[in-house]
């Protein structure tokens, strides 16, 4: 008996970690019927995997059966591996005793596509029903919205899940239509919209009756495989950008694709995941929510692919240098904040310590200003005087001979694939 | 410029600033007693517990300061680094010199100094937060033994109180020697004499419940499950969960014979 469940949940896990959004963070269901779990303060990452990312949630398919054959997908249909699924029961004692030993903050819960969209909803839905009902689960709770699945599984579901995720998978409609004929944006963008504005119906009724359940109270995230279909950066991140704002979503999740097929549509497998092309779309992505930049500034057309040797903001600067240097005592916050190697952090303390007198360059090192970077951009109270103005070029080869880039060692060829 | 030499507690920190306030003398060095070398040269004043003066100082910190630097000074105080202890009480006396304004003055070393130590000890609690596993015991309750490098147990008390409700446990700072014990109604402090029982950090107890071997193999398991071969970076797998923690993981240890059910 333990070793099928061992079995089963070897093949469901490593199923599903090719779905790389793995926060935990944005839950608030407090702990106030002596059950288990709090998600009111969850986000924590509990381990990390060999590749360095955090495992803060059990994350598993009810089933890898699938009747779609996405080209990308391990579980498509015509993949030729063992199939396993789990039953309800098995999926509530497994989170419940992971969740005991302080191992997960909850659960994320996936599937394939077995009968047809509403049978595997259901299925899902008695999964988390059963933890938040039966046995007073109040942990963090991630679950897949199947598309295709009825509005009213959807509804009762986003009654338990803090939050709920349906992938757009590739960036544009035609990368989709390549590799998963069968599918269709719009598939993706209905349960968006229809679970989007059930969270603003539910919220609004809240206000005015207490004792309203919450609805999928961490928002709703997406993913998008990089690097399967041939699109520019800029495509990708105005997609993003564009469900950041349609959607309202929480998290838009890149994830560089693994080869797990010989499909001749796909890169092959043995090439290497696009990773630090992944790393600078979460930069920009990060630019775009916490430091105000508008995607245009950072992706056009002129500039359609991020630098892979230096980082999104240091390379807007470097084409906007009419905008430095930025005296730091003066500028406002958001000015400082788009100040190469200033993060939200160091400008904050900046704003709070500069009412005290002018700064100099070794409090700017202290509060954490990485200087040598920050140098080309900035004056502050002892700023050596400058004679010439350095070119763009010029500036990014010291920053680099300084920094050594570290990215430089990785095999940037992968980039060129298309 | 004299000695002041406290007994490490919370309470003989704030007197030391009041004695400061009171006399007025100068500069100070402070020092605990149990590192305190007396100095030929330096004259020491031997700091005093009075409940009633160290609230009057904590009363004064809490009107002048944020919620945030409250947080911060009460972080470098369990940090029990003597540096952070020099830090707090210059802060307050800077503080009450200067009032309020001072506390976001990044710019003075000691405003700084909280703010940097702070730092420090939350990540510890964080970093017990995530790490602590527990291991069902035959007593039907959940234990976790640690060593944290600050005292961090009065930071996660709430946080594993709210979550783990339903269940007894205990978390026990083995270096430190106290725990807390969770009863399903309230947690207290608890000293346990190990004389009794081995003395472990994390796991590794053998009294323990029916399912915990087969739970912490699933675990395991799951960790293997979960990686991605093509994205391995060890460097990076290092940075967040260094390797001194590992003791704590039970995904990190590896048996020669797997048990059997
Ligand atoms: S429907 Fe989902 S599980 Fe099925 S093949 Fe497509 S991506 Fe994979």
């Amino acid at each position: 008996m333990s070793e099928r469940l061992r079995e089963k949940l070897n093949i469901l896990a490593d199923a599903a970690k090719y779905d790389v959004s793995c926060s935990s963070s944005g839950g608030n269901r407090k702990n106030d019927n002596k059950g288990l779990g709090d998600s009111h303060a969850s986000g924590i990452c509990h381990t990390y995997t060999e590749d360095g990312r955090c495992v803060s949630l059990l994350k598993i398919l009810l089933t890898n059966h699938c009747i779609f054959d996405c080209a990308y997908c391990v579980s498509r249909k015509s993949n030729d591996i063992t199939r396993a699924a789990f039953t309800v029961e098995e999926v509530v004692e497994l989170t419940m005793n992971f969740y005991r030993r302080n191992y997960i903050e909850g659960l994320f819960l996936s599937s394939g596509i077995f009968k047809n969209a509403d049978f595997t909803m259901e299925r899902l839905l008695r999964v988390v029903k059963k933890l938040r009902l039966e046995e007073r689960f109040n942990g963090y709770i991630h679950l897949k919205t199947i598309p295709g699945a009825s509005e009213e599984l959807i509804r009762e579901a986003g009654m338990y899940a803090d939050r709920m995720s349906i992938n757009l998978e590739m960036p544009t409609e035609s990368g989709l239509k390549l590799l998963a004929p069968e599918k269709t944006h719009q598939q993706v963008t209905q349960p968006l919209g229809f679970i989007k504005n059930q969270i603003v119906q539910f919220k609004e009724e809240r206000k005015i009756i207490k004792s309203t359940p919450k609805f999928v109270s961490a928002g709703q995230s997406t993913q998008m495989v990089i690097g399967a279909t041939p699109e520019t950066d800029k495509e990708i991140m105005q997609t993003a950008a564009l469900f950041y704002k349609d959607f309202s979503l929480k998290r838009v999740y890149y994830s560089g694709y693994i080869p797990i097929s010989y499909d001749n549509r796909l890169p092959m497998i043995g090439s290497q995941p696009p990773l630090i092309r992944e790393n600078r779309l979460y930069q920009t992505d990060w630019l775009m929510r916490f430091y105000g930049f508008h995607v245009n500034e950072l992706l056009n057309d002129a500039n359609p692919h991020l630098d892979i040797d230096i980082d999104p903001k240091l390379s807007w600067a470097l084409r906007n240098l009419q905008h430095f240097p930025v005296d730091i005592n003066v500028a406002a916050y958001k000015v400082i904040l788009r100040i190469p190697g200033i993060g939200v952090t160091s400008a904050k303390k900046i704003v709070q310590a500069r009412k005290f007198g002018k700064l100099r360059i070794d409090q700017l090192k202290k509060i954490g200003v990485a200087y040598n970077r920050a140098k080309y951009f900035i004056k502050c109270a002892d700023s050596p005087y400058q004679l010439k103005d350095y070119q763009g070029s010029q500036i990014k080869s010291f920053i680099q001979a300084e920094s050594q880039s570290k990215y430089l060692k990785y095999d940037t060829s992968q980039l060129i694939l298309f | 410029m004299y000695n002041y030499v406290f007994d490490g507690s919370f309470e003989g920190l704030l007197c030391a600033v009041f004695n400061w306030f009171e006399r007025k003398p100068g500069q100070v060095k402070l020092q605990t007693e149990a590192t305190f070398q007396p100095d030929a040269f330096m004259p020491c004043l031997q700091i005093v517990n009075e409940r009633e003066k160290a609230d009057r100082v904590w009363r004064g910190l809490q009107s002048k300061l944020s919620k945030a630097s409250l947080r911060k000074f009460y972080c470098t105080y369990l940090s029990e680094l003597e540096e952070g202890y020099t830090a707090l009480f210059e802060f307050a006396c800077y503080l009450f010199a200067e009032g309020p304004a001072i506390e976001n003055n990044y710019g003075n070393p000691y405003v700084l100094a909280l703010s940097k130590i702070a730092k420090k000890v939350e990540r510890e609690k964080h970093r017990m937060e995530a790490f602590i596993r527990f291991q069902h015991n035959a007593d039907g309750i959940f234990y976790c033994g640690i060593d944290p490098d600050f005292n961090v147990l009065p930071l996660i008390l709430t946080l594993f109180k709210n979550r783990y409700a339903d269940q007894q446990w205990i978390i026990y700072d083995l270096k430190r020697d106290y725990g807390l014990f969770y009863d399903l109604s309230k947690v207290e402090e608890i000293n346990i004499d190990f004389k009794q029982q081995p003395k472990t950090t994390g796991i590794a107890n053998p009294i323990v419940s029916a399912k915990e071997n087969l739970y912490a193999l699933l675990w395991k398991d799951y960790f293997k499950s979960t990686n991605i071969q093509a994205r391995k970076n060890t460097k990076l797998h290092v940075q967040h969960v260094p390797k001194r923690y590992w003791k704590y993981l039970t995904e990190k240890q590896f048996e020669q014979d797997q048990p059997e059910f």
